[in-house]
């Protein structure tokens, strides 16, 4: 696998976990090290549970594929050996709140000092230095931050965040990024060094271009709800949801060369389907663009449209916009992801940890096809200190030192 | 040796496509120094530039599109029609000097343009390439066509967004497609070590869909185990309550968490609020549970009177989870974005000065930064094969006289 030569030694908390699940799923060796007793967010829910027993669904979404050791960072033996262990690494990813391990004589300075190629990621709230460093800050406080809050939920209601934490996945996924960018560094020739994250910058990039409607034309965006906004100049809105029979659909309709054969095939559609309107006959949509319809003239082109959704389940939705190489999307459930052939197709899903407590689970796939093959998910996520033997067996071997 | 001043610096990446999801990935590799070619035709430019705002001061024009240049600062921008045999035969001499392509068409359309990657590849065994798509390159809707703001509800994002029982939201533009940037560079970071390790390429088939997929793990694994598919819920928390947003004097909100007892008794105790310390039925979560409307009215009334920054300043010294609802106007006077550097501006022929952003990472023996302002269509097109590929003059008029460059 293409990082398969590779150690690394995950300290992290949640906000860091994704960064070595990614470079775990690329095939380094990613060793999670825990505190005695176990991480705290394996106490966090939702869980998994089954036979009496509990597994938090966060600590086994973005801690498979690596193996897991217990190390007490607080005592100077602990410090001492994970000092040992740096030494036959190749990155060390953390997210202690800036200082923390400094004050461990754990810092940059101490660990470049021990292994001056070891590549040391630090992923933050807010980075490791400026003027909010030190503040305390969860997911609602990273997504309200970064910007992303602001744009999401209805118009002049309460700014909302995805229910489902977002902000650790961004932070990690840009950790990856950097954490692999220090390493062509140091195999073209360089040392290690040291990679600062910031999460709420990172949840930045979530926001696409929207800051820079406010940055090129003064216009700050807002949050509409169903609604999409940004592509009227009359101020009027476009429906991004439609109710169906069964749940939502996201449709759209786009203007331009975008939106013909869309407009076209829906016309058609709802034609076939005896939900035809002469409204949406008479539109010549070669030439139909949208930025300066009025609100009553997309009006009236949206009413029969959400008559004719209506009509529809959400798969029905997508087999037909499928079959008609038409724009548009269910809003899907977990229950409908997990019944996507699309996704069976390509082999996404694996079943991992046969023979657990708990029994096989069915993961999410790694997130590429590499040379046509799936990334795989190897193992589960560890239990408290399952490869305290294998590592530090290995490490008395290596470092008679540490004995 | 040679002190290596940037992380990528020797790196070439060669792009062929538009919108997000491909060019994106190539502006955060040239933010640390790797040249990065954006492949655009005259006929066929890049689809950022004329299809979506912003345009500056709301004029449409090929070269001012905000959208496109927030998405590809610090690149060469080269145009070349793909079509044109002669074109085909350069970018075959071009790929021996290139690491890595990245490309966003929809599938089958590279290999049908003769640049597909067992063709590269015969040009360059060590080449890297990644093809990202919305659905992926093989399956039964590989090709049906979409927009990452529409893949979102694909991907379940804004099933997971609003209001308890009401309607979903919109997450702002392609909020999947960046997922898939950021995932589908650590893929080629990956590539390109072992690539400069051992010489040998890859080729990388990146779904967005499965990308976005990744972020979305919890909910996908709460279907298997528990059999529920896990529903929006506003701001609410699993564990942490009272947990949301709340409005401030003026049109300012801010965000507030207590993730323990102590935390909502500092809370209460700033908020000057007796009546809440005192009920010792608020004092452990389930009964704040019990009453988060409740809670959430006492507290949005507190901070109704006051301005959001004293809110902050008040509850910070508290030490209580709290920050403020940015929009995009606060991100560029946000003190804690400056003092990273995310906003970096640099003047353009036609866009006048605008703010780039930074990437999220930084590093600190070789620094990245946003190294110029987007490329003007073409803007490049001699820079890159006369100057730096070496093209001979002759050999580039006669190419440019048949249309090559067009």
């Amino acid at each position: 696998m293409l990082l398969s030569p590779y150690r690394v030694l995950d300290l992290t908390g949640p906000l860091g976990f994704l960064t070595g699940r990614i470079l775990a799923d690329l095939g380094a060796d990613v060793i999670k090290v825990e505190p005695p007793g176990g991480d705290p967010s394996r106490a966090w829910p939702p869980f998994h549970e089954h036979g009496g027993a509990r597994q938090s669904l966060y600590w086994m979404a973005f801690n498979a594929n690596k193996r897991g050791i217990t190390l007490d960072l607080e005592s100077a033996n602990g410090q001492f050996v994970l000092r040992a262990l740096a030494r036959s690494a190749d990155f060390l990813i953390e997210s202690f709140p800036p200082g923390h391990l400094t004050r461990h004589r754990l810092g940059y300075d101490d660990l470049h000092r021990q292994n001056p190629r070891l590549i040391v990621v630090s992923i933050t709230p807010y980075g490791q230095e400026g003027p909010h460093r030190d503040h305390p800050a969860s997911d609602i406080e990273i997504m309200a931050a970064s910007g992303a809050m602001s744009l999401a939920g209805e118009a002049d209601g309460e700014p909302m965040r995805v229910s489902l934490p977002q902000a650790a996945q961004w932070a990690g996924c840009e950790a990856a990024m950097g954490a692999l960018t220090a390493l062509v560094h140091r195999t073209c020739g360089g040392e290690g060094q040291w990679v600062d994250v910031s999460a709420q910058a990172a949840v930045v990039a979530a926001l696409a271009h929207a800051p820079v409607f406010w940055d090129l034309n003064g216009i700050n965006p807002e949050r509409a709800g169903v609604y999409i906004t940004g592509r009227s100049v009359t101020g009027a809105h476009m429906r991004a949801f439609w109710p169906c029979k069964d749940g939502w659909i996201n449709f759209i309709v786009y203007g331009g060369s975008a939106g013909r054969h869309t407009n076209q095939q829906l016309v058609a559609w709802m034609d076939e389907r005896g939900m035809g309107s002469a409204t949406l006959r008479t539109i010549d949509w070669p030439t139909f663009t949208v930025p300066e319809l009025t609100q009553d003239e997309i009006d009236a082109i949206e009413a029969p449209i959400g008559r004719f959704l209506a009509t529809l389940t959400k798969q029905q939705f997508l087999e037909g916009a499928a079959a008609r190489q038409m724009l548009g999307y269910p809003v899907s459930s977990a229950d409908d992801i997990h019944h996507d052939p699309q996704l069976a197709a390509r082999g996404f899903w694996q079943e991992v940890g046969a023979g657990r407590p708990g029994g096989a689970i069915r993961y999410p796939g790694g997130f590429a096809l590499v040379d046509g093959h799936r990334l795989p998910i190897r193992r589960p996520a560890p239990e408290i200190g399952e490869h305290n033997d294998d590592v530090y067996g290995h490490l008395l071997h290596d470092s008679p030192t540490v004995a | 040796m040679k002190r290596r001043a940037h992380a990528l610096e020797g790196v070439t990446v060669v792009e062929f496509g538009g919108y997000a999801a491909g060019p994106a990935i190539g502006k955060y590799l040239a933010n640390f120094g790797a040249r990065v070619i954006h492949v655009e035709s005259m006929s066929r430019p890049d689809g950022f530039r004329l299809q979506y705002p912003p345009y500056k001061d709301d004029r449409v024009g090929i070269d001012r599109s905000g959208c496109f240049a927030f998405f590809n600062d610090s690149k060469q921008g080269v145009s070349l029609d793909v079509k044109h045999p002669r074109a085909l035969a350069l970018i075959y001499r071009l790929m021996a000097r290139t690491d890595i392509v990245v490309e966003n068409m929809r599938p089958g359309v590279m290999a049908r343009l003769g640049l597909g990657y067992p063709d590269l590849k015969q040009h360059n065994p060590a080449l890297v390439m990644l093809s990202t798509s919305n659905l992926g390159q093989t399956g039964p809707r590989a090709t049906h066509p979409g927009f990452g703001s529409q893949l979102s509800s694909l991907s379940g994002f804004t099933e997971l967004i609003g209001a308890a029982g009401g309607p979903p939201s919109c997450l702002y533009g392609p909020y999947i497609d960046m997922i898939a940037v950021a995932y589908g560079g650590a893929a080629v970071l990956a590539a390109l070590d072992r690539q400069r390790r051992t010489g040998e390429g890859a080729f990388i088939d990146l779904a967005q869909y499965e990308a976005g997929l990744q972020f979305m793990a919890p909910a996908l694994l709460a279907y298997v185990t528990n059999g529920v598919s896990p529903a929006r819920d506003g701001n609410r928390d699993l564990v942490a309550v009272p947990h949301g947003c709340y409005r401030c004097r003026g049109d300012g909100w801010v965000a507030i968490s207590c993730w323990d007892d102590d935390e909502w008794s500092r809370l209460a105790e700033t908020m000057g609020e007796g009546s809440l310390v005192s009920d010792a039925a608020l004092s452990r979560a389930s009964g704040r549970r019990a009453r988060e409307a409740d809670l959430n009215a006492a507290i949005e009334t507190w901070t109704s009177g006051r301005d959001a920054a004293d809110v902050i300043v008040a509850l910070h010294r508290a030490n209580v989870h709290v920050a403020p609802v940015n929009t995009m106007r606060d991100l560029y006077d946000d003190p804690q974005l400056a003092a990273r550097g995310v906003w970096q501006s640099f003047d353009h022929a036609e866009l006048g000065p605008m703010r780039y952003r930074m990437v999220s990472y930084q590093l600190s023996d070789t620094p990245g930064r946003v190294r110029s302002a987007a490329p003007r269509l073409g803007e490049h097109t001699e820079a890159v094969f006369k100057d730096w590929f070496g093209l001979r003059a002759e050999e580039f008029e006669e190419l440019s006289a048949q249309g090559v460059f067009s």
